[in-house]
């Protein structure tokens, strides 16, 4: 009765542990969510021009990176951080988390993402968060689309939209905002109850709702309408399981039906490395970065002479007219507006 | 007990270990708390009928969850130590392979199969002429229930029929020899003896419920939310610590309680266990004892095994285009094969190699670590230290702590340290020792404990020395309970259990991590991939089990 559980095996596994992680010099960490996605090679040009390292840290959703930087500001992880978006933005800014910079490209992006006047926080990019919809099932229903928020209350959309849970999900904030913008701060409530009678599906995560929900995407799920991302339906066809021609979703992108996301990037007060850190900002607002954007994160250049892809010009719609809220509006309310949309929400 | 000073010293180790790994990073956390407190940022303010709401629920939904669980896993439990059958060691590892999924790829298992257009849907809606899916269940309890129960059934079927098996059959048979019946052997013998193991298993399952996080948000949907869940709300979203902290406080508290509860409860009833080193399984014989056997092994498959099935045959097809419902699949092997090229040069891209590599170097270390410190903290308590229920206690702590705050706590207190950033690395195999650790105790102590104390005494009186007796009596005794534990520890690890969100290396990436990463964007390849990934992860696993099974000498020849 011997036992083969031996100390040899614990010291190859204690070697293997100690042989992967010798410490190395660090030198620009670069905080960031987790969606962030971006070229070696891109990255690599960086590297070698000013030779230095570059180390992203994947911290959470944005919402949770935001409060890691908070919760750390005295003692900075990071020099720069990448991803805030408007939503969240105000809070940052009041936490007053970064230095300003004004770059130099500042004058290359489109005017209407510079949404911070001291320039502590750069826009990077922007997307839009819309209602996607499985073209195949209105054809086969013979169903018109919503043409409004208000529509979606209307009997013949009763269960087929999914959107997810505000205080779990940045699409399903941006959505809120939308419906905030759209009925105000007294009507949208009553819509959220109205939408609610009409069986309007809640899920907490974009996961949970285009892969399981969404009859349009691969799970072949129960609902025809899904809060997404007006760029989905081109990744829908970029990665297909077998090439496609035509995209198996669209957006609805009427009037204030989509709300816009921008993302933005900053540097960390306390960094040590400002010096490096603004040369990072530059390339990052630089046309070689921001042609590299929309594929790997599928979200539109701020910089306007960056060239888009051709999957985007034909299969991304953009609304002419989204839904717009004042940042420091959405500061003062946001944590007030998802508590009680939770609480009209929650059985 | 004899050996009760020295047993002290064996303690040492794993209290520094929950004071600079637990007590430290919740200190920093409560002082996040205290500041929230402060006047100046006294503007946030406390829902009590959130806060009473989620206690409730959770306090229900786990109580319902687990005795569920119980319900099916017991008769399960006495199936696996009663009787020998063949393909037993391989259902056993298959019954546990539930426990390591990331929730997400169970959701796409279960939509696979039960879902508006799964498999089994379509064929019900077939036979029922039914133009509506048959079953529909997303958001609600009944489906979060379902999930509690696959993820954890093993965990009763485990603890407890190791112990069965290991039943002195002298015991039953003399009872029976002075007239017993059957149901007074079972009520008046095997129960009372079994009970402290069963009991474990409930704390355990019960304790894993109440902080269950992925399934209520993943599958229950925005209409039911836990204390967990909101702590994650509160912490992560909202950025309001008062809450967090009340919602923290409230769900420690029921922790320590129950841990407490269960301590008292197991003094009163520790019925040794005469060691029963080569298990008496018999083969069923009786009609009624393979009828038994047979049904039981039926529900476990359809409950555990369909839906594992339903991934792994999700992720060896597609559906044809221009077809609608989940019909006209075709086999294709893309998912995987595109795992291994980097499509878009993306920078965070994961060799699958490399991911299921470092799954196994984190879980393999996470598992030695916490059996160590497990078997230190078990070995005090059965030689008589008077800290050890005390440190016992302590230990089961993390478990009932959410894993945001302790994820949260991590980053405050090791990896936002930049002298120690470098190290941030061995942080993760730390945080999931942490939360191994308590199912480690649990394992192995109620099988130390009802060692019976006349085999120390007789080794005493013939002057054994103590590291023979535990080498020789001990550990003998308690190598199936030891392995189980491993698997556990292992499985946690490799399951990736939210702390880790924190603390993630982009150096490093596991396989759980892959899966998420493929789940970021819309298109049918990159649901495809997080399947093949999830299916990877469950070969790994079972390659980690069956090897964990091996090495405390499990035959795996059926025995004839």
């Amino acid at each position: 009765m011997h036992n083969k559980i031996n100390i040899g095996n614990l010291v190859v596994f204690s070697f293997l542990l100690l042989a992967a992680c010798q410490p190395k010099p660090s030198a620009l960490t670069v905080m960031t969510h987790d969606s962030f996605a971006i070229s070696a090679s891109t990255v690599a040009a960086f590297e070698q021009e000013n030779d230095v390292e570059v180390e992203f840290l994947l911290s959470g959703d944005a919402g949770s990176m935001l409060n890691r930087a908070i919760l750390s500001k005295n003692t900075p992880i990071a020099d720069v951080i990448y991803g805030i978006d408007n939503t969240f933005l105000s809070r940052a800014l009041d936490e007053d988390l970064f230095i300003s910079y004004p770059s130099a490209l500042l004058n290359e992006l489109h005017p209407a993402l510079l949404l911070d006047s001291g320039n502590h926080a750069l826009p990077v990019d922007f997307g839009d968060v819309c209602i996607n919809f499985d073209i195949a099932y209105f054809e086969d229903q013979g169903l018109a689309l919503p043409a409004s928020f208000e529509d979606l209350t209307a009997p013949q959309y009763e269960g087929l939209l999914v959107v997810e849970n505000p205080a779990t999900s940045s699409p399903g904030l941006s959505f809120l905002l939308a419906t905030i913008a759209e009925f105000g701060e007294d009507g949208y409530l009553p819509y959220w109850e109205r939408l609610k009678e009409n069986g309007v599906v809640v899920v907490n995560d974009w996961e949970t709702a285009y892969y399981s929900n969404f009859s349009g995407s691969s799970g072949n799920g129960e609902q025809p309408m899904v809060v997404s991302y007006g760029t989905s339906p081109a990744a829908e066809v970029i990665f297909s399981e077998q090439p496609l021609s035509e995209a198996p979703t669209a957006s609805i992108v009427n009037e204030n039906m989509c709300y816009r996301q921008v993302e933005f990037v900053g540097i960390l007060k306390n960094t040590k490395n400002q010096q490096l850190a603004e040369k990072f900002v530059d390339f990052m607002l630089g046309v070689k970065f921001q042609e590299d954007i929309p594929l790997n994160m599928f979200v539109f250049p701020a910089n306007a002479s960056a060239n888009i892809p051709q999957s985007f010009i034909d299969y991304v719609q953009i609304p002419a007219s989204p839904a717009q809220l004042d940042a420091s509006f959405i500061a003062e309310n946001r944590d007030e507006w998802i508590t009680d949309w939770r609480l009209t929400m929650l059985e | 007990m004899i050996r009760s000073k020295s047993a002290t010293y064996y303690l040492f180790i794993p209290v520094l270990f929950l004071l600079v790994f637990y007590i430290f990073p919740m200190a920093k956390i409560a002082g996040y708390v205290v500041e929230g407190f402060l006047p100046s940022t006294a503007s946030q303010p406390i829902h009590w009928g959130l806060i009473q709401k989620a206690t409730g629920f959770t306090l229900y939904q786990a109580l319902l969850s687990s005795l569920i669980t119980m319900l099916i896993g017991l008769p399960a439990a006495f199936v696996f130590g009663k009787y020998q059958f063949i393909g037993k060691p391989i259902l056993r590892v298959l019954f546990t392979l539930p426990f390591i999924l990331p929730t997400v790829v169970v959701v796409a298992g279960f939509n696979a199969l039960l879902g508006p257009n799964g498999w089994v849907n379509v064929a019900l809606m077939r036979i029922f002429h039914s133009p509506a899916p048959v079953i529909n269940s997303y958001g609600s309890l009944g489906v979060i229930i379902l999930a509690h129960v696959f993820y954890n059934i093993s965990v009763v079927i485990r603890v407890v029929a190791t112990a069965r098996e290991r039943f002195d059959p002298d015991v039953i048979n003399a009872a029976a020899l002075l007239g017993a019946k059957p149901h007074q052997i079972f009520l008046k013998i095997i129960l009372p003896i079994l009970w402290p193991h069963i009991f474990s298993a409930f704390l355990l399952v019960f304790l894993f419920d109440f902080t269950s996080f992925g399934v209520i948000l993943m599958l229950g949907g925005a209409s039911f939310t836990t204390l967990e869940v909101e702590i994650y709300i509160q912490t992560m979203q909202l950025l309001n610590l008062k809450m967090a902290g009340v919602l923290s406080l409230i769900q420690l508290a029921f922790t320590v309680l129950l841990t407490v509860l269960s301590g008292w409860m197991e003094n009163k009833k520790n019925a040794p266990l005469s060691p029963n080193l080569q298990p008496m399984l018999r083969k069923p014989v009786s009609n009624g004892d393979k009828v038994f056997v047979f049904c039981i092994n039926a529900i476990l498959i359809g409950l555990l095994v369909f839906p594992v099935a339903a991934l792994f045959l999700r992720s060896i097809t597609a559906a044809d285009l221009g077809q609608a419902g989940g019909m006209g699949l075709r086999f294709t092997l893309r998912y995987y094969a595109s795992l291994f090229t980097n499509q878009h040069d993306n920078i965070f891209f994961v060799p699958p190699l490399a991911a299921v590599g470092n799954s196994f170097v984190f879980a393999g270390t996470s598992m030695l670590l916490a059996v160590t410190l497990g078997l230190l903290v078990a070995f005090s308590s059965t030689t008589g230290s008077k800290w050890s229920k005390g440190i016992q206690t302590f230990a089961m702590l993390p478990l009932g702590t959410s894993a945001v705050t302790l994820g949260l706590g991590f980053a405050a207190a090791f990896a936002n340290n930049p002298a120690l950033q470098a190290w941030s690395v061995f942080l993760i195999p730390i945080a999931h020792t942490l939360v191994a650790l308590p199912f480690v105790i649990r394992i192995i102590q109620p099988a130390l404990g009802s060692i019976p104390s006349h085999l120390h005494d007789a080794a005493m009186m013939l002057g054994v020395r103590p590291n023979a007796v535990w080498k020789y009596i001990d550990l003998p005794i308690i190598r199936k309970p030891l392995s189980s534990a491993a698997i556990y520890a292992f499985a946690i690890s490799l399951g990736e259990f939210g702390a880790t969100a924190f603390l993630t290396t982009p150096e490093f990436p596991t396989i759980p991590i892959a899966i998420f990463r493929s789940l970021n964007l819309p298109g049918s390849l990159n649901y495809g991939k997080a399947l093949a990934l999830s299916v990877i992860l469950l070969l790994v696993c079972a390659a980690g089990f069956i090897l964990i099974d091996w090495m405390q000498g499990e035959d795996w020849l059926p025995q004839i």
